[in-house]
Order: C-alpha cells, then sequence, then structure tokens
C-alpha cells in the first residue's frame, strides 16, 4: 500500500500556500472574533481594550431585546428557510420530474433568475413592491386591503422575501438529488400498488435524505446570518418588530459602537447554527454523510 | 453536493474575496496627499461642491500636493459609522476629516484626533473665532482638536399659507408646548391633506431625532441629560417623560406623519425638498440650515420660500423663563493623528476655513457664523432673512453633554421615541428601557441620577 514515490514531507509542501491561506482569511478572523468576545472593544470612544472575561454573555443573558432578536431569528429561519425555501424547493424539483425541456427551462429559469439578483436589489425590490405606495398595494386598493406591509406585518415581508429569493438553491439541490434515482424502483413501487404519496415517503425521500440535510444545513446557515434583506427592507423596525439577531448585532456593534458585545452575539449565533446542524443529521438519521 | 465540493467552492469564493479585498488597500499613501473626509447625502450637497473647489485652490497654492476628497454618502449616522471604521487602522484614516463636536471626545479618546494648539497659534486668524467657537472644538483634556465651520440653531418653520387657511394668528408666538399642539389640532382640522407638525423621531432620523426633536423638548423643561455637578446622566426625570409624551402624542393624535413614515430615514430630505415646497406640511421642528436646502445652490431651489414661510422660537414647557428654547451643535474640521504631514493638513483646514471659504460655506450651508468678520460682513448678513432670527437664539440655545458616552444615551433616545410613536411601549415602559440602556452603556447605577 505504501508503494508512493513522493516524501511524505514534498506532499505536504503543495498544500502549504492554500494551508497559509485558510489560517490567514479564515483562523485569523474566527480567533479574532472568538477573542474580541471576551473584550469590550470598541469602535470608536476608548483606544484600550480591556479583557472582561464573560461579562458580554451575561449582559446578554439579561438583555430582553437579544431575546427578543433570537426569536425573530427562530422564526425567519424557520419560517423563511426550513419551510419555505426547502419546501417550496423540493415540490417544485418534484413537479419538474419529467416535464418536458420547455416547462423546465422556463420554470427553472424564472425561479433561478430571482436567486441571481444581488441581495440589496432584491431587497430594494421588495421594498417598492410591499410599500405604501407599492405595486401591492396599487392592486390590493382595489378592494380596499392596501396597508403598508414592512409596516404592519414586518416579519412576514421579509420571510416572503427570503423564500422568494432563495428558493432556487433548494430547487437545484433537490433537482440534482433526484436525478439520481434510479427510475425502476418508482416503477417496481408502482406494480407493487404504492401510490404516488407513498413512492415519495418510502422511495423518494429516504434516497435523497443526505441531500436534505447538506441543504437544510446550508440554508440555515445562510438564513441565520441573512442581513441585507431585511435591513433593505426594515432596518429591523419598525421598533424592533423585524431586528434579528444580525440586525441586532450590527445595531450594538456599528451604532452604540459595542464592538465586543456584537462580537459575542455572532459567537452565540454560530453555536446556534452547529446546533440547528446537529439537528438535522440526528433527526434524518443519517450515518455517513 | 458533496462536502468536499462545498469546501472547495467554499474556498474559492473565500479567496477571490479576500484579494478583492486586498484591491482596495493596495493604493500607497504617497506623502503629498491630503485625505479629506466628509459627509454628503440627501440635500446636504454644499460642503461637497465647496470642497471640490477648495481642493483646487490648495493645490494651486501648495505646489506638488495633491488633495484626495473621500466624500462619504451616508446618512448622519452610517456617516459617524464609517468614519470611525476608516480611522481604526492607520492605512485607510483621514487627514482631514469632517468632525461633528458631539463625537470630539468620544474620538479623541479613540485616539482618532490630533491636538492643533501648536499650529492655532501661529495662526494669525484664530482670533477671529469667538470663545464659544473655540470653546466647540476644545477637549476634556483642554487641548483644542478641531476648527468651527459655523453653528446653528433649531426653531419652528412653519408655512404662512396653511397658518391663514387654519384661521391662525401670523406671525406665530407660541408660548407653551399646549399653543404648539393647539395650532396644530386647528390646522389638522381645518386644511385636510396636510401633515400638521413634523417632530423628527426614532432611529431613521438619528442624532436629527434626538437634537431636532427630542432635545428641543427635554431642554424646554426643567430637566436636561446630563448633571454637571455631580457628573451623572440623569435617567428618568418628570421632564424626560413629558417630552416622551408630547412625542406620544403627537403621533397618537395624528398631527405628526405616520410612524412609518416617519422612520423613514430619507424622511429629513422628503420634509424639505418636497413637503414644505409643495404646501403640504404645516410646522416642522428644524435647524436653522434648513433654508440652505432652497437656495439656488441647495438641492431643491425655491426662492419662494421666503415669503411662504415663517419661524418661530420653540417654547419651553409651561412658557417658563426664558420662554423659549433651543440646542446647538455644529461641525469642526480637525486633523487626524495618524495625517503623514499635519501641519499640510491643518494648512488645508485653514485654506477651506479662511475668512472667503467660510463666508461662502456659512452662507450656502446654512450656518451661524462663529468668526467675527463673516458675522459683521453685509454679504453675510443679507444673504437670508432668517439668519437674524436664528443667530438671535444662540442666547437661549443649549449644548448636548459632549461626553464619550453620549452617542450611546442618543441612540438609547432614538430607540425610545420609537417605540412611543410606534406605540409598541407606553412613556412610562419607554422610559424604563432608556434607564436601563443608559445604565449600563455608560457603566452602571453610580453614573447615572434620577434626581435633578
Amino acid at each position: 500500500m505504501t508503494t508512493a514515490t513522493a516524501p511524505r514531507a514534498a506532499r505536504f509542501g503543495a498544500f502549504v500556500p492554500a494551508l497559509l491561506l485558510l489560517v490567514v482569511f479564515f483562523a485569523g478572523p474566527l480567533l479574532w472574533a472568538v477573542y474580541s468576545a471576551f473584550t469590550d472593544v470598541a469602535l470608536t470612544g476608548s483606544a484600550e481594550v480591556n479583557f472582561i472575561g464573560v461579562d458580554n454573555f451575561t449582559t446578554m443573558w439579561h438583555d430582553a431585546q437579544f431575546w427578543n432578536s433570537l426569536w425573530l431569528t427562530l422564526v425567519f429561519v424557520v419560517g423563511s428557510a426550513v419551510i419555505g425555501q426547502n419546501t417550496l424547493g423540493l415540490l417544485i424539483a418534484l413537479l419538474l420530474r419529467g416535464r418536458n425541456a420547455g416547462t423546465r427551462g422556463v420554470v427553472s429559469g424564472l425561479v433561478i433568475a430571482a436567486w441571481t439578483v444581488p441581495e440589496v436589489v432584491a431587497g430594494f425590490c421588495w421594498y417598492s413592491y410591499l410599500h405604501r405606495d407599492g405595486t401591492l398595494n396599487g392592486i390590493l386598493g382595489w378592494v380596499g386591503l392596501d396597508q403598508n406591509w414592512l409596516y404592519t406585518t414586518p416579519m412576514l415581508a421579509v420571510i416572503l422575501a427570503n423564500v422568494w429569493r432563495g428558493t432556487a438553491f433548494s430547487m437545484l439541490v433537490y433537482q440534482a438529488a433526484l436525478n439520481d434515482v434510479p427510475p425502476e424502483l418508482h416503477e417496481a413501487a408502482a406494480m407493487d400498488g404504492a401510490s404516488a404519496w407513498q413512492r415519495l415517503r418510502s422511495v423518494t425521500l429516504p434516497l435523497i435524505r443526505r441531500s436534505i440535510v447538506s441543504n437544510l444545513m446550508l440554508i440555515t446557515l445562510q438564513t441565520l446570518a441573512a442581513f441585507g434583506l431585511i435591513y433593505v427592507m426594515t432596518k429591523g423596525g419598525p421598533g424592533t418588530k423585524s431586528s434579528t439577531t444580525p440586525i441586532y448585532m450590527y445595531q450594538e456593534s456599528f451604532q452604540f459602537y459595542k464592538l465586543g458585545y456584537g462580537t459575542a452575539m455572532a459567537l452565540v449565533l454560530l453555536v446556534i447554527g452547529a446546533i440547528f446542524s446537529l439537528i438535522y443529521v440526528r433527526l434524518i438519521k443519517v450515518d455517513n454523510l | 453536493m458533496r462536502p468536499k465540493h462545498v469546501l472547495a467552492a467554499l474556498t474559492a469564493l473565500a479567496l477571490t474575496t479576500a484579494s478583492a479585498g486586498c484591491g482596495g488597500s493596495g493604493g500607497d499613501d504617497s506623502d503629498k496627499t491630503i485625505t479629506v473626509a466628509y459627509q454628503k447625502f440627501g440635500a446636504f450637497i454644499q460642503l461637497d461642491a465647496q470642497l471640490q473647489n477648495v481642493k483646487k485652490e490648495y493645490e494651486a497654492a501648495h505646489a506638488g500636493w495633491t488633495v484626495e476628497l473621500v466624500p462619504i454618502e451616508a446618512a448622519e449616522n452610517d456617516y459617524y459609522t464609517k468614519l470611525s471604521l476608516m480611522n481604526r487602522s492607520p492605512k485607510t484614516a483621514p487627514d482631514v476629516m469632517y468632525e461633528d463636536t458631539f463625537l470630539i471626545n468620544t474620538d479623541i479618546q479613540a485616539g482618532f484626533l490630533a491636538p492643533i494648539d501648536e499650529y492655532l497659534s501661529g495662526w494669525a486668524d484664530w482670533s477671529q473665532f469667538t470663545d464659544a467657537a473655540k470653546a466647540a472644538g476644545k477637549a476634556q483634556d483642554g487641548k483644542t482638536y478641531g476648527v468651527p465651520m459655523g453653528t446653528d440653531t433649531r426653531a419652528l418653520w412653519y408655512d404662512k399659507t396653511i397658518f391663514q387657511k387654519a384661521g391662525l394668528t401670523v406671525p406665530w408666538e407660541p408660548k407653551s408646548w399646549n399653543d404648539v399642539l393647539a395650532a396644530a389640532r386647528t390646522i389638522k382640522q381645518k386644511v385636510p391633506g396636510v401633515t400638521p407638525l413634523n417632530v423628527y423621531s426614532g432611529k431613521g432620523a438619528g442624532e436629527g431625532a434626538t437634537m431636532q426633536g427630542f432635545e428641543m423638548l427635554l431642554y424646554g423643561t426643567k430637566h436636561t441629560l446630563y448633571d454637571d455637578a455631580q457628573k451623572k446622566w440623569i435617567v428618568g426625570s418628570p421632564g424626560f417623560n413629558d417630552s416622551l409624551g408630547f412625542i406620544k402624542t403627537i403621533f397618537d393624535e395624528k398631527l405628526a406623519p405616520d410612524p412609518q413614515d416617519a422612520l423613514d430615514p430619507n424622511w429629513g430630505t422628503k420634509v424639505n425638498t418636497e413637503l414644505f415646497p409643495t404646501g403640504k406640511l404645516g410646522i416642522s421642528l428644524d435647524g436653522s440650515w434648513t433654508s440652505s436646502t432652497w437656495i439656488e445652490s441647495g438641492s431643491k431651489p425655491w426662492p419662494q420660500w421666503t415669503e411662504k414661510l415663517g419661524y418661530a422660537a420653540m417654547p419651553t414647557q409651561n412658557g417658563e423663563a426664558p420662554g423659549k428654547t433651543s440646542m446647538s451643535g455644529g461641525w469642526l474640521l480637525s486633523v487626524g493623528a495618524h495625517a503623514a504631514d499635519k501641519k499640510a493638513s491643518f494648512d488645508f483646514v485653514t485654506t477651506m476655513l479662511n475668512k472667503e471659504n467660510t463666508l461662502k460655506y456659512d452662507i450656502a450651508a446654512g450656518q451661524i457664523a462663529e468668526r467675527k468678520d463673516v458675522a459683521a460682513d453685509p454679504r453675510y448678513l443679507e444673504s437670508n432673512p432668517s439668519l437674524e432670527f436664528f443667530t438671535g437664539l444662540v442666547d437661549v440655545t443649549h449644548f448636548r453633554p459632549a461626553y464619550p458616552d453620549y452617542p450611546n444615551v442618543s441612540n438609547a433616545i432614538q430607540v425610545a421615541m420609537e417605540s412611543v410613536m410606534t406605540g409598541q411601549a407606553p412613556v412610562d415602559a419607554a422610559a424604563k428601557t432608556f434607564a436601563e440602556q443608559v445604565t449600563s452603556a455608560v457603566g452602571g447605577p453610580d453614573k447615572v441620577t434620577t434626581a435633578s
């Protein structure tokens, strides 16, 4: 087995530049963030940085606004990613299976177009669509239902916008996964008298469960950190009604100048992301991802 | 989507982003360049226009030097953030910056600014500045960190046509908050389709909400924000609650604009470029510089403003002496602590703020002159009919407690205003949240006081 002629060191040497870049650009900022979370580093107002232990975390524990933001983040992730993007993506992928190239092209094209729009542009599109003087109200005005959706239902507004924008990713993942499901299995199940729903539940879903986990993990992490879309649409408002943790983090770090506190929150968010990932892996029982 | 592929994709992404980042900071800071950072946003374009000219003037007078203008296009709060971010690294720190007087102590503590006393002593023009102006740039450590460009006061602007339609007396001279509310109520009743009273409020308007809105109320009560004798921040004073109550009243009774409009960061621009010129706004609590939007070089020229609009001093709560109140701020040009050639940077400041350029700027930006020679110049006095009125308010004006914690306190005020105006919290609860936020922001219960 160990017939490799190249010495170990040389083989390793080829990785050094990549490793170095990873350390500088990944590990560096990460370590700095972990360190800052335990300090009172400020954007302005103080030149010195003090190590303050877990003070930032105890503050967070007693900070009602932080808990509120965490709850909103949860609503946002579950609503827009886990339920919205994931289910809708799977549904579109399933419905498109076996359709002719024309239909597939048009539908996928439209969905992907929403995904390729830059986040800020998407945010402004939805802003102008849902705003009081926006398109939606132009239509709803005929039946007297017009209102400023960003003001009355801010969370619903940002969740809808994020579903619209992010569904394409899930759809692509599931399209690829469904292509790998052998048609014979379906045919065999159909021969045995399984209904369409039974085939989906007992054949298709188990076969694509790894893709489901990867997809859920990726979109959860993306959505946990979503900032631009919400910031553009509502700025976390009105009041704190759509102030998810990333928005609150930005406010504390860059408007209240408490960089240390903001980074501590980022660390908590990281842990939450990890918990979500663990839950997915457990729930879907993937042995070797 | 295998993990390996994901990792590869992420690495590629990270590398692209990182290399893109490198491009930005690669610029070699040549010794003979002065970078000037300042704000340019919405209707505030006067400083940008003037600096373009001063750049030419400076480069012509100082052969070999280049002035690099860095306009930061952001609303007020974001301007402070971006400027702080620039200042955090010596590589990006500007040599000369447009600095709000209320942030000066904060930025000095962070080590962003350089003292300029040694250069000031050799600048003959410095004696032309009023004592109040000299104090504006002086920090807690007794050194001076900036040259004032002009100051401002705040008062009530009102539309005379709307007042006449509503049957209100012009000129208007409100004697108490109730007079202001009464006028707004009359307008609401008699002149439909018009927003009766605009008071900036909430996070969208940033420091404008704190100063033009809240502090114009609070400093007209018996209370303020900071107890100078005890050196403590005042939380939970009756005046604070009354001021929040005023905000609640005008939003509850719909005398104020819709909260959703008022919370828009572009609201201030909309008020002065759209609502006032089209006769859609009755009264607005705003700054002395407001008319700079309507002069010829402004972003919305509207020569008729001199006939259409009137101005009245903001009364104290119940007409307590001296009967009226105002707030003053102002901006400085400061030299950065990391400036390679501080003397050259200071020279740029003196070029921008010599008599002629200060005169031009104060007229264009609607500033109240802080140079005696400018204030006495007929061109200045004749430039704007509102100038005499707003200069007169200097006698009753107040200044913000410009301590390093002020920005935090100001932000907490905006949060309190926003929760009251949107109906998310009653006045008491909002004041309690404010007290908690301030207590934690300024470093504990021994830094605040409830009595005053």
